[in-house]
């Protein structure tokens, strides 16, 4: 249990995250929160997650959808006074959340990084269709269907462009070591893991 | 004294030549200004010029030299002669560059001219070259009052650049606040670690030199005289006195905390383990190092609380309303002392803005390195409850109404009260309020003073007229003009530095007492040659009084914004050279016109005014007389001349050396004469004024806010005279005042008084 | 200029067929124009882009790229690498600085790779092709070899987010970085000023929160509109398939009526420099660039 506004979460936070030993460093300006491009979808930016996880909010940290808003866009970063890499905290608390359980169910972009991870890992490169079709029937077949038939058009005016290939879905692009591939990734992992304690 | 002989030169360079008729200005020169030799040079401030003039005063024992060229402002070292009296005709900037070249604009434009030379062979008339004063003499010994850090500095750099220095301390120990320290907020890169005091290394220093007499448990029971010649008398705690002759003063009295017995609601006083800034210092020097421990049972510290802004930046007007600019900085070295020996330490800052002046952000981002939580909030109230206090805050960032359940010490940052002496101000005010007329001030003064409130200690006890301490701006701290003269108090030759002056760091007093140190050097020699302080630095004359036309009415001696005006035992006032700044406030004042100075007088400007040739009723041009402060209203006007920037033909530009020195004859003056308006200009007053000599444009604004009924007599509308606040940077605006109130003039009409 | 070999990774949108086949053609093109040599790095692998961080944890994704690295190091020594793509750089680049900045993540990254047989060095820049354009040509070099001049047509350089950001051009403002205008200018063409040069498209998020970024895509698809802008250019294959693919489901959401070519400067500069609409990829566009059509046929 952490504790309010003692150092628990945050030393929990700079083991755990990715760039976490960051976090001590804002000094809450908000730059970050007026600079992100879907700024109004966060319930907390930045700024707020920073000083949630020094008053010790972890579930409330965990929980939220909020890291998950981030589009990678790193205008924060180069804003940031202070240089933290904000962008690479979000993606870690989002990650760390993930690996605990605790990251909200059904959050879209949650579903769609772990559909893009597994996708590239199987084959080692991104199958692109195979991707779509993924994302469009993650709430099942039959919304799938409606999700694939609203983007029809777009679909087909990819293929006429050739820039996309319905035989994909058989096979498709992929790194030649597949075996070396996935013991490399295999390996990493588990070294993560290890060094971070999870199971 | 040689017989007087008038030389006046026309330059014809820089347009005037085509501009100007420059032969009928010679003209009037030699007719009406009755100037005994008149040149014109078509390039006057040349070698060739400058060479002309030279000889015509060694070979035609020219005294007085009226030059028609450029502003006074311009070509100083050119037209600088040391040995004759100089009026200035400004033909150029006053002239032709405000004036549209056009043909229609010629014959306004020359009437312009005319009247500045006229005006200009009338001032020099009424001049005499200043002669200094051949008795000044100086102390080469400089008095620092407070034996802090801001004190030491300003002893030790004193002495450094050669001069005797006689260093008071109340307490029976050099150091001030610094001496209380565990450590120090960093002076020096990286900025990241607490450090050592100067104190031990100053208190040594000071120890070791010769030129620095320290009187420890004293203080300065008495101080009388003026810069060059101040006499001290310094009491001892045992009784003695001792009585020290020096040249000028550094005040360095520093600060108090703030009573943090006034914040019960922060738990201050309910529970040993809530302390202040001080306190926690004395636990840390305590500690030395080591743990500090819980002052209620000396048990374990894990969490550490600091509450920024308490009792300060107060809006309820129950606590200081200001920021002390220094106390962030203290608590993030503070939260280090518990970091630095054990990092599981819990240490938290509330604060609303962190500021940490100088580099102290480097040090903050220390803090923050070290693990010290930052927290953007509001403490509302600190309740005690066995050996832990509960610290209830609103947490500005998450907008959380929360708490902190398990502090086992609270830090109070509670800030900065100058340690300044006596306010004389709310007594002043009411002595010019009655020297003038108005008894109510002092009434109500003197019903307060017989309350029994406890009244403040004085640091100085000056023997002044207007009272024994420096004068104070806001909140206590001592008056300085905080944009162009920050050591300047108002009283020349003393000088204050570090958190008396205003609120700050160690850092920043440091270099606050180097700079009072140079500026009270500068008194002490500016003393000895007889010689102004600034803004008229290097000015030799002085206020001459015909006592004998005197009436004692002490409206000098109050309004004079230096007190440089004492009053003998019959209330004649008694003047102070070397403590007065020529700013002529007392010639302003003076209703009896006894005072002038040689080369600035009623007469003067009074002679300026009246050889303008007014225009009749029907000639449709009215005449407007601008008296305009030399400081900021002049060099704006000079500039919006050379932005071409163009206004009315019809006013006439008398600079003064403020508006401070205007007396109200020249105003009645001006409209008998027969001018439709006259329009003063002087610099911003109030807290956060301008007027380069403090209380100048705020008493010109006074004694013009009495105006009304003589006009009123004189069958004037209010309107013909008015009062304007003009800054330096006001280069577009100013000929827009001008053209707007000659429109105003155009308005109401031509004065009724013209011809008498 | 003497010929110029670079190790090449296109990366997962740029294969054939692939969503930014276009571009790898054009790529191609222009390399041939400018007598560049592009050795693709053997047997490359995804690298992991930004949004991989969900599932795939700071080690796994650094060590995807120092495969690539380690491939391209050994296959191709002595070269640059170059990506096209915003993220492929980003990635690549990103993990070549936490690799060097940590000696237990380089060594962490090495046990790994060695289950693949491969052992990452660190010894060769990682670049992105606008890099290699500004940087080893400039655009006077550029300006030589252009024989029909993209003369009237007005561009919005489009710089987006990953080229720009964090790491962006050595010299370049990350708030109004001009390199593409310059290259735009270069070729012939007009450079319209407008104020969404590095909004974000959405990035991923395009696809998870159609909702949400549409928005973006919007405002930049707007304001080059609102500049004047005839067709928009970008040197990131996810900023040109987001801007140029759901102007449709814009259009629907907002009212809007856009149709406007998003194209990849590679496209320009073989244009430029004379190529077919063929060489450009022009039959690529799903909104077809038609000056640039007539101007190829010339």
């Amino acid at each position: 249990m952490s504790e309010k506004y003692h150092n628990n979460f945050l030393k929990e936070v700079e083991e755990m995250v990715e760039e976490g030993e960051w976090v001590k460093m804002c000094m809450q300006c908000g730059v970050c929160a007026g600079s992100c491009p879907l700024g109004p979808h966060w319930a907390h930016p930045p700024q707020e997650i920073f000083m949630m996880i020094r008053a010790g909010k972890r579930e409330e940290v965990l929980r939220s959808d909020s890291m998950w808003m981030c589009t990678s866009c790193y205008n924060c970063v180069v804003r940031c006074p202070r240089k933290l890499p904000i962008t690479h905290i979000m993606h870690g608390l989002a990650n760390y959340a993930h690996r605990l359980g605790l990251s909200p169910k059904n959050q879209p972009t949650q579903q769609f990084a772990t559909l893009f991870w597994n996708n590239l890992a199987q084959t080692g490169r991104v199958n692109e269709l195979k991707l779509s079709l993924g994302i469009y029937f993650k709430d099942g077949f039959a919304q799938g269907v409606k999700n694939a038939m609203a983007m029809q058009s777009v679909g087909l005016g990819m293929v006429k462009a050739k820039r996309l290939n319905p035989m994909e879905l058989f096979g498709g692009h992929g790194v030649k070591d597949k075996a070396g591939f996935h013991a490399m990734l295999k390996k990493a992992r588990e070294i993560e893991d290890r060094r971070k304690n999870f199971a | 004294m040689a017989d007087m002989k008038v030389a006046a030169y026309i330059c014809q360079g820089c347009g005037l030549g085509d501009r100007l008729d420059t032969a009928a200005l010679a003209g009037v020169a030699k007719k009406e200004g009755k100037a005994a030799l008149v040149r014109e040079h078509e390039f006057l401030c040349n070698a060739e010029g400058v060479k002309m003039i030279r000889d015509d005063i060694a070979n035609e024992a020219v005294t007085h030299v009226m030059i028609g060229a450029c502003s006074r402002r311009a070509k100083t070292e050119a037209f600088g002669f040391t040995d004759v009296a100089v009026s200035r005709a400004n033909l150029r900037e006053g002239v032709i560059w405000c004036q549209p070249e056009t043909d229609e604009a010629r014959e306004t434009t020359q009437e312009m001219a005319e009247d500045y030379i006229r005006m200009g062979c009338a001032e020099v008339k009424k001049m005499t070259l200043p002669e200094g004063n051949p008795a000044a003499v100086t102390e080469r010994t400089v008095l620092v009052v407070g034996g802090g850090v801001s004190g030491m500095t300003a002893a030790l750099e004193a002495s450094k650049a050669g001069y005797k220095v006689v260093l008071v301390e109340k307490s029976g120990a050099l150091g001030g606040w610094a001496a209380k320290l565990y450590k120090r907020s960093p002076g020096k890169s990286p900025y990241a670690e607490p450090q050592d005091t100067p104190v031990a290394d100053m208190d040594a220093a000071i120890a070791a030199d010769a030129n620095i007499k320290v009187y420890l448990n004293a203080i300065t029971s008495k101080t009388s005289g003026s810069p060059g010649k101040f006499e001290i008398e310094i009491s001892t705690e045992s009784g003695s006195t001792a009585t020290e002759k020096v040249g000028a003063i550094i005040q360095a009295t520093g600060f108090s905390l703030y009573d943090a017995n006034n914040l019960p609601e922060l738990g201050f006083g309910k529970s040993a383990n809530v302390v202040d800034q001080a306190g926690l210092e004395a636990l840390a020097k305590a500690a030395n190092g080591g743990a500090i421990k819980r002052p209620s049972d000396g048990g374990e510290v894990k969490t550490v609380v600091f509450v920024q802004c308490a009792g300060q930046r107060d809006d309820t007007g129950k606590h200081l309303p200001y920021c002390s600019g220094s106390c962030c900085s203290t608590s993030v070295k503070q939260a280090m002392y518990f970091k630095d020996s054990n990092p599981d330490i819990d240490t938290v800052v509330i604060y609303t803005d962190l500021r940490m002046p100088g580099n102290g952000e480097d040090f903050y981002r220390s803090g923050q390195n070290k693990g010290v939580i930052f927290t953007k909030g509001k403490v509302s109230s600190v309740e005690a409850s066995g050996n832990q206090c509960k610290v209830n805050f609103h947490d500005l960032i998450l907008n959380d109404q929360t708490a902190i359940d398990n502090a086992d010490l609270v830090v109070l940052a509670t800030g900065q009260v100058p340690n300044s002496g006596v306010d004389i101000d709310t007594k002043l005010k009411a002595d010019i309020a009655a020297a003038a007329g108005d008894n109510s001030l002092l009434k109500a003064y003197n019903a307060s003073q017989v309350e029994g409130a406890v009244q403040p200690i004085s640091v100085l006890n000056l023997t002044y007229r207007q009272g024994p301490d420096v004068p104070q701006l806001k909140y206590g701290f001592t008056d300085s003009h905080f944009i162009c003269f920050p050591y300047e108090t108002r009283r020349t030759g003393i000088y204050s530095a570090g958190p008396v002056r205003r609120p700050m760091d160690m850092v920043q007093a440091m270099e606050d007492a180097t700079g009072a140190a140079m500026k009270a050097i500068q008194a002490v020699e500016n003393a000895g040659l007889g010689r102004a302080a600034h803004p008229r630095s290097g000015d030799l004359s002085f206020p001459k009084v015909r006592l004998e036309g005197c009436t004692q009415c002490k409206r000098c001696t109050v309004e004079c914004p230096f007190g440089a005006i004492d009053e003998d035992e019959k209330r004649f006032p008694v003047f102070n050279e070397s403590r007065c700044r020529r700013c002529g406030t007392c010639m302003g004042a003076c209703p009896v016109r006894v005072i002038s100075f040689e080369n600035y007088s009623i007469d003067t400007v009074g002679s300026q005014l009246k050889a303008v040739d007014v225009p009749d009723e029907f000639s449709e041009k009215p005449r407007i007389l601008i008296l305009a402060c030399e400081n900021d209203a002049y060099p704006a006007l000079d500039m919006a001349a050379m932005n071409r920037n163009v206004y009315s033909a019809f006013v006439r530009i008398i600079p003064v050396r403020c508006l401070g020195s205007v007396n109200t004859i020249w105003i009645n003056d001006a409209l008998s004469s027969g001018y439709d308006g006259v329009m003063m200009m002087g610099c911003k007053h109030g807290d956060d004024y301008q007027c380069h000599f403090v209380k100048g444009s705020e008493l010109a604004s006074y004694r013009m806010s009495k105006i009304g009924d003589t006009l009123k007599q004189m069958g004037l509308e209010e309107e013909r005279v008015a009062t304007f606040e003009v800054a330096i940077t006001d280069i577009e605006r100013v000929p827009q005042l001008i053209n707007d109130y000659a429109a105003k003039i155009q308005e109401i009409g031509m004065s009724p008084l013209k011809g008498f | 200029m003497a010929k110029k070999t670079y190790s090449f990774y296109p990366g997962c949108s740029s294969q054939t067929k692939a969503s930014s086949d276009n571009y790898l053609k054009s790529t191609n093109s222009m390399c041939k124009y400018l007598d560049i040599e592009l050795k693709e790095i053997p047997d490359w692998n995804c690298c992991g882009a930004s949004i991989g961080y969900a599932e795939g944890g700071e080690l796994p994704r650094i060590t995807l790229s120092a495969r690539n690295m380690a491939l391209s190091e050994q296959h191709n020594p002595g070269m640059d690498l170059v990506a096209t793509c915003a993220a492929c750089w980003l990635s690549t680049r990103e993990s070549k600085e936490r690799l060097a900045h940590s000696s237990q993540t380089l060594a962490e990254a090495n046990t790994a790779l060695n289950e693949a047989g491969l052992t990452y060095k660190g010894n060769q820049a990682a670049r992105h092709m606008a890099e290699v354009l500004v940087e080893d040509f400039g655009f006077d070099e550029l300006k030589k070899g252009v024989k029909n001049p993209l003369q009237g047509i007005k561009f919005a350089g489009y710089v987006g987010c990953q080229t720009n950001r964090p790491f962006g051009l050595a010299g370049e403002s990350f708030e109004n970085p001009v390199y593409l205008d310059n290259l735009i200018e270069a070729m012939g063409g007009e450079a319209v000023p407008y104020d969404q040069k590095v909004t974000c498209c959405g990035g991923a998020l395009a696809f998870s929160e159609p909702e949400k970024s549409q928005k973006q895509i919007k405002d930049i698809i707007e304001s080059a509109y609102d500049h004047g802008a005839e067709m928009i250019v970008t040197p990131c294959p996810l900023c040109q398939a987001n801007v140029e693919i759901y102007q449709g489901e814009v259009n629907k959401r907002f009212g809007t009526k856009f149709n406007i070519p998003v194209m990849y400067y590679s496209q320009l500069i073989t244009i430029a420099y004379g190529g077919t609409a063929q060489e450009a990829a022009l039959d690529g566009q799903l909104v077809r660039a038609t000056k640039l059509e007539e101007i190829a046929k010339k």
